[in-house]
């Protein structure tokens, strides 16, 4: 049903996986040394396309801490943006990079979402499907994600499909992986989007 | 049937063909001028309420009493569009302009609904759409401005749709935004900026008609040193809301323009103790310059999100045996306030009485209109608190109506629902982003029935006669309305906003339903009325959004249901049966 895709599954494109990965070893090695240090690994991984997305708190200013799924207490949402370890930046210049992360617990997930998951953290679209407002309140007896604006409300543990409100689509999903102790993003484009 | 009469007989039908095709053709577009907008035609609807006065009254009279019953559907018109519409159709010799969300005009021939022209307007993708509406068109010259959800203010050229000008009217990234229609008059277009709930500080500014340059500002929140400003501590009348949503009336006699205003933000007044000026407030602008030239405060220092956004309703009348030049509110604090305004400007209190239940004020002073409040009524920081009105108040945004034949005042109320809000969380203004100062989730549920049981009635179309200060009828539903009026000479009063889709004709002496017709959606849109080729049209747009679809939602978890009214726009257009 969903596709996932990721830029080292192409065909074709061997050598261009040995750069990646090598890339990828390099800016796990930075980012294993710890969030201090990122301020400088833009020069350092900056030959790396395919450095690893983290993320970082959307109301963070200055001193970006990459977030780890340890961060995240269970149920407690978080608004994030990607983080560019090349330039050392939140992606944000747009609202549309916002995603929202929650820590769930794995045996309450569906099984194509748990596998989309990393260290029980799941990360979605935080722009509503209905009026793109954000999406960042977990209502835990529910146990669904709502939106402020119109009362849309969206099942995080299966896929965010929407199970209440004016929204008729599911919350774009992406999959997170581990960086050494470091969420990241896996796949460069929405996981649950049909193929 | 001999060869001649079957010659005869095809002429008269070609004829009658021809003349009933000329018939449904438009003559060329009439500038709307500022005699016109003084005292406008009855056959027209050329701006939001009908005139200035904003009564929402139309002086036609073939559909009337008698004969509404044969009220049939002449045309229908579809969006394309989902949301809340709440657009009058506004007409101007046949030409017609409603707007939709996210800032479409569609230009319709009003006898037949063909469409004319469609002006889209591009749209940020990732702008957050809190109000995602838009409640119509300006007439003015040869143009026809509309305010936009990403706080443009745009012209665009009557007959063609074609943009004239663009004009960049607010900070999207702020959240400013536009849901008013403009106002016209003497050569400007203003408008006001919507977002108590995202920290602007609202304005009312105004535009060269012909070129979209800016003419002034004015804040509805006082800086320092300006009059009101040491009823705000420190700068936090910088994003204190008092956001204007309602395009204003405005007396062409004094030249002076009147606004309501929105609720202080954020909602917890912990931050900002003081009256908060002028917030919750009638503000009398100035058309020429701007400035304000006098206010009344309905409340101050608000904590419940009792915006004041309609603009009053300007009625000459008489109270207790003394002509008053009146200027007539129907809070969303729910009390009807009558003021007196006066040519300089200047507002004065004249009476207040409740209209729908409300636990919150302990007396209102009689001279200045000022009340006093039960403090365990009033939410705020380490308390959750139960009040009465609701956060929506007695009536929000659907305007009144205003009939010089019945002399009767109509509101759209909702009765018997309160609010209970959590304790307030501590809250930091951010650009870009929601400043409210309540848990989420505790706004969301907050909805509660009076005395916790479920009441027989909610909605209350009430009839108000404002020279004994009596309600003259009313009629109560069984469920909430969100209904924009509209009466007109044939002594009848029309309302939708009804979860069941309905959209009545009342009788406007009596409250008395003559009429109804299950409309495609819930209707929230402002209707109008015209007249072409000797037949009146009732006009309305049906759509159900925004805020009738967030009260639907928090009534269906106390009633523990899952209504959902449908969504969709649709012009509906009503005629006599012939």
């Amino acid at each position: 049903m969903n596709s996932q895709s990721s830029p080292t599954s192409c065909c074709g494109c061997a050598h261009q996986n040995q750069d990646i990965d090598q890339d990828r070893r390099q800016a796990i090695k930075w980012v294993s040394m710890g969030w201090t240090t990122l301020p400088f690994m833009g020069t350092a991984v900056q030959a790396a396309d395919a450095a690893p997305l983290l993320l970082v708190d959307a109301d963070a200013e200055k001193d970006f801490k990459p977030l780890r799924a340890a961060d995240l207490a269970i149920g407690k949402p978080l608004l994030v943006f990607p983080f560019d370890t090349k330039t050392g930046a939140p992606k944000n210049e747009s609202r549309a990079n916002k995603l929202v992360v929650i820590r769930l617990p794995e045996d309450q997930m569906e099984a194509a979402t748990k596998g989309r998951s990393a260290g029980g953290v799941l990360a979605y679209s935080a722009l509503c499907t209905h009026q793109a407002c954000d999406v960042k309140t977990w209502l835990a007896k529910e146990k669904v994600l709502v939106c402020f604006c119109h009362a849309s409300k969206f099942d995080l543990l299966d896929g965010a499909k929407v199970v209440d409100g004016p929204a008729s689509r599911a919350l774009p999903s992406f999959t997170l992986k581990l960086e050494g102790e470091f969420l990241a993003i896996a796949t460069s484009s929405p996981a649950n989007q049909g193929s | 049937m001999s060869h001649l009469i079957k010659k005869l007989s095809i002429t008269v039908i070609g004829a009658c063909a021809i003349m009933a095709h000329a018939d449904m053709k438009l003559g060329p577009y009439e500038p709307v001028t500022d005699a016109r907008l003084t005292n406008p035609e009855a056959k027209n609807w050329l701006m939001y309420r009908g005139n200035y006065q904003g009564w929402g009254y139309s002086p036609l009279e073939k559909i009337n009493t008698g004969n509404v019953k044969k009220l049939e559907l002449a045309w229908s018109f579809s969006t394309g569009v989902t949301e809340g519409h709440q657009s009058p159709p506004i007409v101007n010799n046949g030409y017609m302009y409603v707007t939709t969300p996210n800032g479409q005009v569609i230009a319709l021939n009003a006898i037949t609904g063909e469409e004319l022209w469609r002006y889209k307007k591009e749209i940020p993708a990732d702008l957050l759409m809190l109000h995602n509406t838009n409640r119509g068109v300006a007439l003015y010259g040869d143009k026809v401005y509309v305010g936009t959800v990403d706080a443009h203010l745009i012209a665009l050229d009557a007959k063609t749709g074609k943009v004239v000008w663009d004009t960049t009217v607010g900070d999207v990234k702020a959240l400013h935004y536009i849901t008013l229609a403009p106002l016209a008059a003497k050569g400007k277009i203003l408008v006001g900026s919507s977002g108590g709930e995202t920290g602007v500080r609202g304005y009312i500014a105004a535009f060269d008609a012909n070129t979209g340059k800016e003419a002034w500002r004015t804040y509805t929140t006082a800086a320092p040193g300006e009059p009101g400003g040491d009823t705000w501590p420190g700068d936090t009348h910088k994003n204190g809301g008092g956001s204007v949503w309602i395009t204003g009336t405005y007396d062409p006699a004094t030249n002076i323009a009147y606004w309501g205003t929105g609720n202080p933000a954020p909602w917890p007044t912990e931050g900002r103790p003081g009256d908060n000026l002028y917030t919750t407030s009638t503000i009398a602008v100035d058309l020429d310059t701007g400035k304000i030239k006098g206010h009344h405060q309905y409340h101050q220092n608000d904590a419940w999100d009792w915006d004041e956004v309609s603009a009053p309703v300007l009625i000459d009348t008489e109270i207790n045996g003394r002509k008053v030049k009146g200027a007539v509110h129907a809070g969303r604090n729910g009390f009807l306030w009558m003021l007196e305004r006066q040519a300089s400007g200047k507002i004065d209190y004249v009476n207040g009485v409740p209209y729908v239940y409300n636990d919150v004020f302990k007396s209102i002073d009689k001279k200045t209109g000022r009340p006093t409040y039960d403090m365990t009524k009033k939410p705020g920081m380490g308390k959750a608190v139960t009040f009465c009105p609701s956060l929506w108040g007695g009536k929000d945004w659907p305007p009144e109506a205003w009939s010089p034949k019945t002399k009767l005042f109509y509101i759209p109320a909702n009765n018997h629902l309160c609010s209970e809000l959590p304790a307030a969380e501590a809250t930091a203004y951010k650009k870009g982003d929601l400043y409210i100062g309540y848990p989420i989730d505790g706004v969301l549920g907050s909805l509660r029935y009076e005395g916790g049981k479920k009441p027989s009635s909610i909605g209350e179309l009430q009839a108000w006669n404002l020279e004994t200060g009596k309600m003259a009828w009313s009629y109560k539903y069984d469920r909430a309305i969100w209904a924009p009026l509209l009466t007109t000479g044939g002594n009848l009063l029309f309302a939708g906003g009804t979860n069941d889709r309905e959209f009545r004709a009342f009788d406007a002496t009596n409250g008395k339903v003559l009429w109804k017709y299950n409309m495609p959606s819930g209707v929230t849109a402002v209707p109008s009325s015209y007249e072409i080729n000797g037949e009146q049209y009732i006009a309305v747009q049906a759509g159900w959004g925004i805020d009738a679809e967030r009260m639907q939602s928090g009534i269906n978890a106390l009633n523990n249901t899952k209504l959902v009214v449908p969504q969709g726009g649709t012009v509906m257009v009503f005629k006599l049966t012939k």
